[in-house]
């Protein structure tokens, strides 16, 4: 049995009246990679900006049922310890207009850290994990623009890393990033999990075949409602889906 | 024929764009050589003597224009970009109504103050800050009424600034667990810093330039104010004074001159400031 | 303590939202306090003269309580007219030269001088216009003739709105999509009769829109007015047996009237200023709400095309 880090049950979102996810439960393993995959438009990202409050940006949604994390209702959790204890990497990397160094420590900053020394320190630390302290140890006081599009998002995981959160949000962190690239950042994830729980939304089945360790595959029904159809490890939701509309979807016969 | 007709028509456009830059230059090009003509280091370091013949030249003009730009973006600059910060940044997670309603006032009041004429803002200021709340004509009334002029200004340039920040810095921020207040200061505020400058400086030419609400609310004493409640002359209102009661056109024209120099020069930064945020976005 | 932190956090972030919302009610605030101070002094005057005698009597002449202000609206009507006839066409061409016509070097010579124009403060536009247009026109030979009136006022202020009649048009024009042109040139249109036939018409309300809002900004024009209008508190009139001599007229405009009498009067004549200042707004209002229609239509038309 493995431990549970992320929980929801009978968890729904609507945009005003629009019923966007509906009554999803599913549990999440810690240590893993567990990712999100099915046809855009299925709720996938929604489902994935769940867990760290980012969807109450967007005026008018609501939400019922439950989400946990750890045991705790993520709810009643004040937003800014939930999104230090879930960090979110974008789609498109997006350092801030600021110096590596200064993107780094942007979170260490924000939640009260003022030591100099233990901030260096948590830079180097971050950034080795990112697997990106060697190509930049020499320009962590140059500009974050000045980095490769590869380079930038594995800043954006270091930047997300230095808050040491419990759970990293992923959302297609690797379909702006060239092949090579995107190698690298599979790699990354691999060795990340020892420390954290990864979720990924990917569009693309053969990286959720290669890099995640459970798959929860999502479907829109009649309502264009986002349902979760199908949920367990990745070789099994690939090799013998127990849903019909499973298999259509990774054997390539629609979305 | 068509063909002719193009040809016609267009000459008519060429000599409206060709109308419009040689309209420019005569008068700027007037105003400067006929102005700089009668100008000497001198002009810049005395003040007007206050005779009828408008002798002595416009320091002290000078030091009540930047006086009163300098207090009038005191006030304006906080409320405007505040006001602007909210608009953008606050107003679409307004859940309630009473703060939607807040937001459509304010929306509201900068349409509406964007195309008040100059004059009923002298007048506002006129019954408001010199006589209802007695502080005469003065720096003060003439600044207090000066920032109503440019509030709404800063409030625009702000709000495009911020909306030019990608959203993308903002999520960043706050998945990473910086508060909506933390992420404006440390990571919008700075890139937006740049666009929000042109809006300072397009006020202070406003200020610079404004000539009917200082002479309903700053007086028109040619000394160097010593205090908030001193009347005093801005060097656009030294204008009007040497041209309507002095008949000292000479005079007239050699401020009038270094005031379109500075009026360019103001023109030209806000130009090189938007150049470098087209680039830096690009 | 990451809580008590965080409490800290959320002080910070209601008071910062809370100073962030009254900084964005000044806007409104302000215009709250220019209606209500321009209206509770014009009261006076209102209940004193009539709203009705005021628009309709010609006499202004505060030694004799006369308050009548038709010589004014007939002054500023007029000079907004005079400066219309001759600027609107000067801008539209601007416009769509800019918009259509011009190859990009000549562009970037014309957008900057058309700045540069917005910019120049309008105390010397006034002193250019006495020292240099005023005598031009004095030199008309008709009785009475001075120089300063609506004609030198009107061409005055033609310049004075220029930048912002060209700048809107020329950006309603940009905004016709770039497919009706091609279109119609695939058809076998000349530049030119795709311009006059597609694009100016698609851009119409835009372009009116642009008209209307320098019409607001000739009305509220001040100082320059008053340097070069002659500001005699008369009903403009022909000079001569041509009609268009009443250009030669001098007159006074609303916006003058407030400046030159607002720092000496006192009592009903303080008031009628105010209420001058009521009759100002209140136009200029009409016609800026005009404006905004007519460009919200121009969008939403752009859109749904």
């Amino acid at each position: 049995m493995e431990q549970v880090r992320l929980t929801t049950r009978d968890y729904s979102l609507f945009y005003g009246e629009f019923r966007a996810l509906n009554r999803i439960s599913l549990s999440i393993p810690a240590n893993r990679i567990t990712a999100f995959i099915g046809p855009s438009g299925c709720g996938k990202s929604t489902l994935l900006r769940s867990f760290n409050r980012m969807n109450e940006l967007i005026p008018g949604v609501r939400t019922e049922g439950t989400v946990l994390l750890d045991e705790g209702d993520i709810f009643r959790e004040d937003v800014v310890n939930l999104r230090k204890r879930v960090g979110m990497v974008f789609q498109r990397p997006n350092p801030f207009p600021k110096t590596i160094y200064d993107n780094v420590t942007y979170g260490p900053r924000v939640h009260g850290m003022k030591n100099r020394s233990k901030l260096a320190a948590i830079a180097e630390e971050s950034l080795t994990r990112a697997a990106l302290w060697d190509e930049v140890k020499d320009q962590l006081h140059k500009s974050a623009m000045a980095l490769s599009g590869g380079q930038q998002q594995r800043l954006c995981i270091a930047r997300a890393i230095a808050v040491s959160p419990e759970v990293i949000l992923m959302d297609e962190p690797a379909s702006a990033l060239d092949p090579v690239a995107t190698i690298k950042i599979e790699e990354l994830m691999n060795s990340l999990k020892e420390k954290y729980t990864i979720v990924i939304v990917t569009h693309n089945m053969q990286q959720a075949a290669r890099v995640s360790d459970f798959t929860a595959f999502l479907l829109t029904d009649e309502n264009r409602a986002g349902n979760m159809v199908e949920f367990g490890p990745t070789n099994r939701i690939f090799t013998s889906p127990s849903d019909r509309r499973t298999e259509d979807y990774i054997t390539g016969r629609f979305g | 024929m068509r063909k002719l007709v193009q040809n016609a028509a267009f000459t008519v456009f060429w000599m409206a764009g060709l109308g419009a830059v040689l309209i420019m230059l005569s008068v700027v090009g007037y105003v400067v050589f006929k102005g700089f003509a009668d100008i000497t280091p001198e002009f810049f370091t005395t003040s007007p003597r206050g005779g009828l013949s408008g002798e002595g030249g416009i320091q002290s003009t000078i030091i009540t224009t930047v006086y009163l730009v300098v207090l009038t973006l005191l006030v304006a600059t906080p409320l405007g970009v505040g006001a602007g910060i909210y608009l953008v940044e606050y107003a679409d997670q307004a859940r309630s109504g009473f703060m939607k309603r807040i937001t459509s006032a304010a929306r509201f009041g900068v349409e509406t103050l964007a195309g008040v004429p100059s004059i009923i803002f002298g007048l506002f200021g006129y019954a408001l800050f010199v006589t209802a709340l007695k502080l005469g004509f003065s720096l003060a009334s003439a600044a207090l009424a000066g920032s109503c002029l440019i509030i709404p200004v800063i409030i625009r340039t702000t709000e495009e600034a911020l909306k030019a920040v990608p959203d993308s810095y903002r999520e960043g921020s706050l998945a990473l667990g910086a508060s909506r207040w933390e992420t404006i200061w440390k990571v919008i505020l700075p890139s937006a810093f740049p666009g929000i400058t042109t809006g300072i400086v397009l006020g202070a030419g406003r200020i610079v330039s404004e000539t009917a609400i200082f002479f309903v609310t700053l007086g028109g004493s040619y000394r160097t104010p010593t205090s908030l409640l001193a009347s005093g002359r801005s060097m656009a209102l030294h204008v009007y004074y040497l041209a309507m009661e002095t008949r000292a056109f000479d005079k007239a024209m050699a401020t009038a001159a270094v005031l379109v120099v500075l009026v360019i020069l103001m023109n030209l930064s806000i130009n090189m400031i938007s150049r470098r945020i087209t680039r830096d976005t690009r | 303590m990451p809580h008590g932190r965080s409490t800290v956090k959320n002080r910070v972030e209601n008071t910062m939202k809370t100073v962030l919302m009254i900084s964005a009610l000044s806007s409104v605030a302000i215009v709250f306090l220019i209606g209500f101070f321009t209206l509770k002094e014009s009261i006076p005057a209102f209940r004193g003269i009539g709203p009705l005698n005021m628009l309709t009597e010609k006499v202004w002449r505060p030694g004799q309580d006369s308050y009548g202000i038709l010589a004014m609206i007939a002054g500023s009507g007029l000079v907004t007219l005079g400066s219309v006839l001759i600027g609107v066409p000067l801008a539209l061409g601007c416009a769509v030269f800019l918009a259509e016509v011009a190859p990009k070097w000549m562009a970037e010579i014309v957008r900057p001088s058309v700045e540069l124009l917005a910019g120049i403060p309008s105390v010397v536009y006034g002193l250019f216009g006495m020292v240099v247009l005023v005598p031009l026109v004095r030199g008309i030979e008709v009785p009475g003739n001075t120089g300063f009136g609506l004609l030198s006022a009107s061409v005055v202020l033609a310049v004075m709105i220029l930048p912002t009649i060209a700048s809107v048009a020329e950006s309603a024009l940009r905004s016709v999509p770039r497919s009706y042109y091609n279109g119609s040139l695939a058809l076998g249109a000349t530049r030119w009769e795709t311009i006059w036939r597609v694009n100016i018409p698609a851009a119409r309300s835009g372009i009116l829109s642009a008209v209307v809002l320098g019409l607001g900004r000739a009305l509220g024009e001040t100082i320059a007015m008053i340097m070069v209008i002659g500001n005699s508190v008369i009903m403009p009139k022909a000079l001569t047996g041509n009609p268009l001599s009443i250009f030669l007229s001098r007159a006074r405009t609303l916006t003058g009237n407030i400046a030159v009498e607002i720092s000496y009067a006192t009592g009903v004549h303080e008031s009628a200023l105010f209420a001058t200042g009521v009759v100002l707004f209140l136009l200029i209002m009409i016609v800026n709400t005009s404006a905004r229609g007519l460009l919200k239509a121009s969008i939403e038309g752009g859109r749904r095309k």
